[in-house]
């Protein structure tokens, strides 16, 4: 009894680390200062398959991840820590996608793979925080999702149902859902696990197509015949069916305003009395700049 | 996030070395697995490549899982009921990282599931390991007996055990007994053979074993029966699976207290022989030893390294007279001397590892197919310069690693003194390093004939051919001269020709040879990467012109009429 299991990744920023030049003067995110890594609830979502998967020998763990072409990184350090396969998806008209075309591409991606019991996924990325991804992917797939998981408890696959424990607030919830399902877990839950020595060595030279030189590639061509795991698979927007209004800036009605660094400091704090007048006071002025509302 | 292979250059250094050329040849034969093995390198660039890789993931587990445990597994340390063991509760979090990453095995042929690495990128995970916890590098290098078992046991042996220990399962090596500690040919455990049980029988105790409730031990036991000597124990083979062997208590240590050190019970254990009988002490024990001293070697270095750092971040951080106190002379030569001494001692470490690994090598290869005249004289020569440079490795880095420690404490003030930083389990742990696996004492009687036949002479002299940068010249200039201060000593001593006198100032001229070995050591380094070496380089030859003053003013002023100022006991037994 084995499970097919699709392990949802984003290469993103490394915000924990933010230096005096994460921003540029533009507002937006200075990509150059921040070291390129794993989203770090990510790897506690293939973290969970991969236990899933020890529970299960011969399960099959496929990372999926939309990005640049050296967003593969992610997928080579999936396949170190014991994912079976990679899929990225990389594309021009891809870029600019908020939420809700990245969703649709990614839901195009995993129809494609096809065969699937549980979608696996990071609480949120780092880099948006918005943790809507993993849901939206399930509304397209039309599948149960869990959220906030912090550890699959059990699954059983005669009776396709899962239990999961999820992170509420001030407390856990143990749910059942049925299988196939979209699980998104949490920073909470088990750490990943480390890379593998013999699998880094094995795995060190996968690559996709777009991250080789012509030369590389052709070069290359016959060790992948003989090594296909060099190999990992990309796909563009045909490759997925996917439909050009939906995917990319096109599909994406977000627009992002601007991004401002904003630092607090000590001299803007205020007392003020837990009087009705000052509360009032307060909210007025919280709705007129724009912080609530 | 810290790493610390890539916040430490001082390691990768080491891989480029150019005998890195020569080992990884001898121990790839040639790039013959490349096909078979899917994580087997296709050449010298992918080998070093690969090394580069499992180094830089050992320094993120170490940094990151390990070292944060450190504090935890030395609070609660190992339990002990029922004649079993159980680790300290995050000594689990740290084997599991470890398995996971498969770090087991390291050395061993692809064949049985090992990564074949040479024993040089083998000592650089030990060396971090070590820095990250002291107590837990203890757990996991015993892997090394595993290299024992695959050397002298049968391959049935092999395809049994060697497979075992890459996935994970720990070995111990259960040597010494109450009456019989740097004194090995004294052990008493019993083994017989039972023709009913068709296999050995162990019958008695031992005493300080680390890991004692090993998954699998490596017994030095008395199979020939009336014997007294070293010539009557044969080396054993015991599964835990089979049960006989219990823990009788562990040992409240001063330090490295991850590391369960046990009392056995052996009772009717089942057990087997490794090799033939009678070599037990005399030829494997001396293998396996070799192997472990390398390895305290390498614990030392990790210790002096997590000294320097702890060390180092407290003198940036600590404020004292309006000033962090980095920035005092009587602080920042202590931190410039604990890095001297950790440098130099790393490059011997490492030269020494160098020497190991193409001696292995070709040994291994000899079990294969017949060397060629220029393969056995190539072994002989690694094989004694692996023999000559182990003790020096292992006492000088185990000393060394005591002086950090002290000096890191030192530099933390009275802070050091409370339990509350690092600096003081770092101080305890790397007490032991001088002791175990021989003491510093008993490395200076290992190393003494190199001594006195002039081979560490000999050495010196053909490294004070090597040229070096300009800037560097008058450093070496330095060293050169006292390569014949200690000759002088040398000569002085055996034309005495008392052995007495000899084993008095043996410390002293083994100390001069060493000193001067690093300083050549240290100064080809800094050739290499001034940046990187070039102020160690400075400070450690200023250390020794220090140091071999000292030494050779111990060894021209003293004389065999002295001695009898120094006898403690009757001269009877000094003699006896």
């Amino acid at each position: 009894m084995s499970l097919k299991i699709v392990v949802l990744a984003k290469q993103v920023p490394d915000t924990r680390n933010v230096g005096p030049d994460a921003m540029t003067p533009e507002g937006t995110v200075n990509r150059a200062a921040l070291p390129a890594v794993f989203n770090p609830e990510d790897l506690n979502a293939l973290e969970q398959a991969l236990r899933l998967k020890e529970q299960f020998p011969g399960s099959v763990i496929s990372v999926v991840t939309m990005g640049l072409p050296k967003s593969a990184e992610v997928i080579r350090e999936a396949l170190y820590r014991g994912a079976d396969k990679g899929y990225v998806v990389t594309d021009r008209p891809l870029g600019g996608a908020d939420t809700l075309a990245t969703s649709y591409t990614l839901s195009q991606a995993i129809r494609k793979i096809g065969d699937y019991d549980i979608i696996l996924g990071g609480r949120q990325a780092i880099d948006g925080d918005t943790a809507q991804v993993g849901p939206q992917i399930a509304e397209k797939l039309g599948l149960t999702q869990v959220t906030y998981a912090e550890e699959i408890v059990s699954l059983n696959l005669e009776e396709r149902k899962i239990v999961i424990r999820r992170h509420i607030d001030g407390g856990v919830e143990t749910v059942e859902a049925p299988l196939p399902l979209v699980v998104t877990v949490n920073g909470s839950a088990a750490p990943c696990r480390p890379r593998n020595a013999k699998r880094v060595m094995k795995f060190k030279n996968a690559t996709v197509v777009a991250e080789r030189t012509p030369e590389q590639n052709e070069a290359l061509t016959a060790k992948i015949a003989q090594k296909p795991y060099l190999d990992i698979t990309q796909w563009g927007a045909a490759d997925i069916d996917a439909d050009p209004e939906q995917i990319g800036k096109a599909g994406s009605p977000t627009n992002v305003k601007a991004v401002k660094n904003i630092v607090f400091k000590a001299k803007e704090s205020r007392t003020m009395t837990g009087s009705d007048a000052d509360i009032e006071g307060l909210i007025v002025e919280l709705l007129e700049s724009n912080t609530i509302g | 996030m810290a790493n610390f292979y890539t916040d430490n250059p001082e390691i990768k250094f080491q891989l480029g070395h150019p005998l890195m050329e020569r080992i990884v040849e001898l121990k790839e034969r040639s790039y013959a697995d490349k096909d078979e093995y899917d994580y087997a390198p296709e050449n010298l660039e992918d080998a070093l490549d690969n090394y580069d890789r499992i180094l830089e993931l050992t320094g993120d587990i170490t940094a990151n899982i390990i070292a944060p445990n450190a504090e935890d597994v030395d609070a609660e340390g190992p339990h002990c009921a029922d004649g079993r063991v159980t680790y300290a509760s995050k000594t689990y979090e740290n084997l599991d990282a470890t398995v996971k990453a498969g770090l087991n095995g390291v050395t061993m042929p692809r064949r049985y599931g090992g990564l074949n690495f040479p024993c040089t990128p083998y000592t650089a995970i030990n060396e971090m390991i070590a820095t990250a916890d002291a107590g837990f590098e203890n757990i996991w290098s015993l892997q090394d007996c595993i290299e024992t078992l695959y050397e002298f046991g049968s391959e049935e042996q092999r395809q049994r055990y060697v497979p075992r220990v890459c996935k994970g399962e720990t070995m111990s090596m259960d040597l010494t007994e109450p009456d019989a500690g740097s004194d090995l040919q004294s052990v008493m455990l019993k083994a017989t053979y039972s023709e009913e049980e068709g296999c050995w029988l162990l019958n008695g105790c031992k005493r300080f074993i680390t890991n004692g409730d090993s998954d699998i031990h490596l017994v030095l036991a008395r199979s020939e029966e009336g014997t007294r000597d070293g010539r009557g124990l044969s080396m054993f083979i015991y599964d835990k699976n089979q049960g006989g062997v219990n823990v009788r208590r562990i040992e409240n240590k001063l330090g490295i207290h991850g590391s369960p050190t046990c009392e056995l019970v052996y009772k009717n254990a089942k057990a087997e022989l490794c090799g033939s009988r009678k070599l037990g002490l005399i030829k494997y024990v001396m293998a396996l030893m070799n192997g472990a001293r390398l390895g305290i070697a390498a614990q030392s270095v990790g210790l002096s390294q997590a000294a320097y750092n702890e060390g180092l971040a407290y003198a940036k951080d600590r404020k004292q007279f309006g000033k962090t106190i980095i920035n005092f002379p009587a602080v920042y030569d202590m931190l410039a001397s604990m890095k001297a001494k950790l440098d130099a001692g790393r490059t011997l470490l490492y030269t020494t590892a160098r020497f190991v690994d193409i001696y292995k090598a070709l040994e291994d290869i000899a079990r294969e197919r017949p060397l060629t005249p220029e393969e056995r004289k190539e072994l002989k020569t690694y094989s004694k310069l692996a023999d000559a440079f182990t003790p020096l490795s292992k006492g000088m880095n185990s000393e060394y690693c005591n002086q950090n420690a002290y000096d890191c404490i030192q530099i933390h003030g009275g802070s050091g003194f409370m339990l509350e930083y690092a600096c003081q389990r770092i101080y305890r742990d790397a007490r032991i390093t001088s002791i175990y696996e021989g003491t510093t004492q008993l490395q200076v009687v290992a190393a003494i004939r190199y001594v006195t036949n002039g081979f560490y002479s000999q050495y010196i002299a053909e490294r004070q051919q090597e040229t070096v940068l300009p800037q560097f010249q008058a450093l070496k200039d330095k060293v050169n001269a006292m390569g014949e201060r200690y000759n002088a000593c040398v000569n002085k001593v055996n034309e005495l020709q008392n052995q007495e006198y000899q084993d008095f100032v043996a410390r002293h001229l083994y100390e001069m040879a060493a000193d001067i070995i690093m300083g050549h050591l240290i100064l080809a380094d800094a050739s290499k990467d001034a940046d990187l070496f070039g102020k160690s380089a400075k400070v450690y030859v200023n250390f020794i012109a220090s140091e071999i003053e000292k030494h050779a003013s111990f060894v021209e002023s003293t004389s065999v009429e002295d001695l009898d100022a120094y006898r403690k006991a009757q001269n009877t037994e000094v003699n006896a």
